[in-house]
């Protein structure tokens, strides 16, 4: 049913993707930084503006790695499919960087926009805070069950969860936004978005989604590797 | 459906002996309140604004504490596999668990709820609301909860795990709950609010049993 | 006490090519065998053969590796979920009573959640000289007197199918001898017996061997 359900067609399949994602995801970043560093001035928020650049792609690629990190629990609690639970944990710890780092460029840029390092008033950043903490919640969970199919799985189930209760989330804190009306404050799209700050923004997130597919797929076949490893000691252990 | 029933009055007696329920909910949630006006001062012009928040924080973290038990004893003792062996399925007992964990500390909560929010000077005629919504509130926090408890057996620190597990989840209940109870305070309809919190609530209560189910399945492989 | 409840009734329960792996480790491989009405088979091994494994499999708590575990019925092969929800109770290591519940509670909920009616209950604990002990919590008895409270729950129930893991060890000579005699009852009456054991059983079994399959 799934072609690169086999670990050892994925490890052939993903041998000679590995370098040239990373190289695309070099290039693609430096063109973006440059893009990005050119672009004018905001005549409004001045340099700062350059911050989007950073903190849009990476907010909108940490939902993105959930979504992944979603499907492949799917795959594995559905399908008890070996690479997915490689997959979840591989989309894991980079998506939760990438998390992380929107709400750390989201701080940086909140101090000129507003003046203050953090506000609940804008509800993307609220969504995007408990985005972070369902990555963390997943983190714990995998890290704390010593059986590593017994961690895999209930991850998985708690994958699943997320992924139904994201929208859930995200719409409960539209909600809340709404009802305590505070101003709306950042402003990605809208109509004072140019032609001259969509090419670096779209360049920046192309190359995010090329580099978290590159630390991805290297995550998945380190797993895989490590797992061999494992399997190849254990039966050493028992042949002595 | 006799064997849930038996299911069910043992779950009640066992989280209502020895204090383990509604006693250390509803203490732990007025410790909580009380510790409230210390920090922040006792004037009404702070504390009415945020009655309604606080108590529906206070209610969250108090849902939290006696779900670590919940299956963990069970798994511990082998009685988790003797209910897989029952008639019943592994879906049905968790929903009687968590059925149980809502009338041994949802429902208590719920009435310890307006006494808290009173205390912080909301409006008495709001009371019967803020206690309504508590009950609805506390249906969602015992499935998301078991849920949680579920995912965690097995694990060192099982009781860090659950909370760390299950706050995130916590948000809508916590977000219409409150909002019901600020929406009347502040004159508007509470009716779009405590909708949105009976439906969470009902979604909570239709799906975690299907993943609770597979959560005890995988601890006990 | 012949085992009622003919759409559920456990005829043979038939393991084929069974393999079972803990963690990296592989317990044993290949392993097949058959039990059927009125016989008793023993599991026999060194620790950690995986012989409690074994049992939990049978009874659906653990997924093999490979391999299937069949129940068939008197009209033939029977859905395995509704084998193991109708027919099958365990006793392990750990008996599942809540220290501080009473006896009688813990003994009724647990034989009753298996089907056993009130009577059942009452007629087992005597049965097993319980009586006097039902009004104790579980934390005061001792480890026969809980293994004695899960033999009659075991017998109040009366599932076709007992799956038994190290069922004597906590009992005393006379126990034992009581235990047996449970068991050939069981037996005549139609039931299977399948257990693990370091001591063999008191009853007339057949040796099952498990064990390394390096």
């Amino acid at each position: 049913m799934f072609g690169l359900a086999n670990p050892e067609r994925f490890m052939r399949f993903s041998a000679p993707l590995v370098g040239p994602l990373w190289i695309a995801a070099g290039l693609l970043l430096a063109a973006g930084s440059w893009l990005s560093l050119t672009a004018p001035p905001d005549y409004q928020q001045g340099d700062s503006v350059r911050i989007m650049f950073v903190h849009v792609p990476a907010a909108s690629m940490g939902l993105m790695a959930y979504a992944a990190l979603g499907v492949s629990c799917l795959f594995s609690l559905v399908w008890r499919h070996p690479l997915a639970d490689a997959a979840a944990r591989a989309a894991a710890v980079p998506g939760a960087a990438l998390t992380g780092l929107a709400l750390i460029t989201g701080a940086i840029w909140g101090k000129p926009m507003w003046g203050v390092w953090w506000t609940w008033g804008d509800a993307r950043l609220v969504s995007v805070l408990v985005l972070f903490l369902f990555y963390l919640a997943w983190l714990a969970l995998r890290a704390a069950i010593e059986d590593e199919s017994k961690a895999a799985r209930a991850a998985a189930v708690l994958g699943l969860v997320g992924l139904i209760n994201l929208p859930i989330v995200k719409f409960s804190v539209d909600w809340w936004n709404t009802l305590h009306q505070p101003a709306s404050l950042l402003r990605a799209d809208g109509p004072s978005m140019t032609a001259a700050y969509l090419t670096p923004l779209l360049t920046m997130m192309a190359a995010y989604a090329v580099l978290f597919a590159a630390v991805w797929i290297t995550g998945v076949r380190t797993e895989v590797m490590g797992r061999r490893l494992r399997t190849l000691r254990a039966r050493r252990a028992m042949e002595a | 459906m006799s064997a849930l029933l038996l299911l069910y009055r043992r779950e009640v007696s066992l989280l209502w002996a020895g204090g383990g329920g509604p006693l250390l909910a509803c203490g732990f949630a007025l410790a909580v309140t009380a510790a409230l006006p210390l920090a922040i001062g006792s004037e009404p012009v702070r504390l009415v604004p945020v009655a309604a928040g606080t108590t529906w924080i206070v209610l969250a973290l108090a849902s939290l504490l006696s779900l670590e038990r919940l299956f963990e004893r069970d798994h511990e003792d082998g009685a988790l596999d003797l209910l897989a062996l029952g008639p019943p399925t592994l879906e049905a007992v968790f929903a009687v668990k968590t059925a149980a964990q809502w009338t041994a500390v949802g429902l208590p909560l719920s009435l310890a709820a307006p006494v808290a929010a009173l205390s912080l000077g909301l409006d008495p005629a709001l009371a019967p609301l803020t206690a309504g919504a508590a009950a609805l509130a506390g249906l969602a926090f015992a499935a998301v909860g078991a849920l949680a408890a579920a995912l965690s057996l097995g694990s060192k620190r099982g009781g860090l795990l659950v909370a760390v597990i299950a706050l995130p989840l916590y948000a809508p209940p916590v977000i219409f709950g409150a909002g019901t109870v600020t929406a009347a305070q502040e004159g508007t309809s509470p009716g779009p609010a405590l909708a949105l919190l009976a439906a969470y609530a009902l979604f909570a209560c239709a799906l975690t049993p299907f993943a609770g189910g597979a959560a005890i399945r995988n601890a006990q492989g | 006490m012949d085992i009622e409840n003919g759409s559920q009734m456990i005829a043979a329960l038939h393991v084929s090519d069974l393999s079972i792996s803990r963690g990296e480790r592989r317990l044993f491989a290949g392993l097949s065998f058959a039990v059927k009405a009125g016989e008793a088979a023993q599991l026999t091994g060194a620790n950690g053969a995986g012989k409690t494994s074994l049992l939990r499999a049978v009874a659906g708590l653990l997924r093999p590796d490979a391999g299937e575990v069949r129940f068939d019925g008197a009209g033939g092969p029977l859905d395995a979920g509704t084998a193991r929800s109708g027919g099958v109770q365990m006793l392990a290591h750990q008996e599942g009573f809540r220290p501080g519940r009473t006896a009688r509670a813990e003994l009724t909920f647990q034989a009753r959640w298996f089907g056993a009616s009130a009577e059942a209950v009452t007629a087992a604990a005597k049965r097993l000289d319980l009586v006097p002990l039902l009004d104790l919590e579980v934390r005061v008895l001792s480890a026969g007197q809980r293994r004695r409270l899960a033999l009659a729950s075991l017998v109040a129930a009366n599932r076709p199918l007992w799956l038994l893991d190290e069922p004597l060890a906590p009992l005393d000579a006379r126990r034992r001898a009581q235990a047996a005699e449970i068991m050939a009852e069981h037996l005549n009456g139609g039931g299977l017996i399948l257990a693990a054991v370091h001591d063999p059983l008191p009853v007339a079994a057949r040796d099952i061997v498990v064990g390394a399959a390096a």
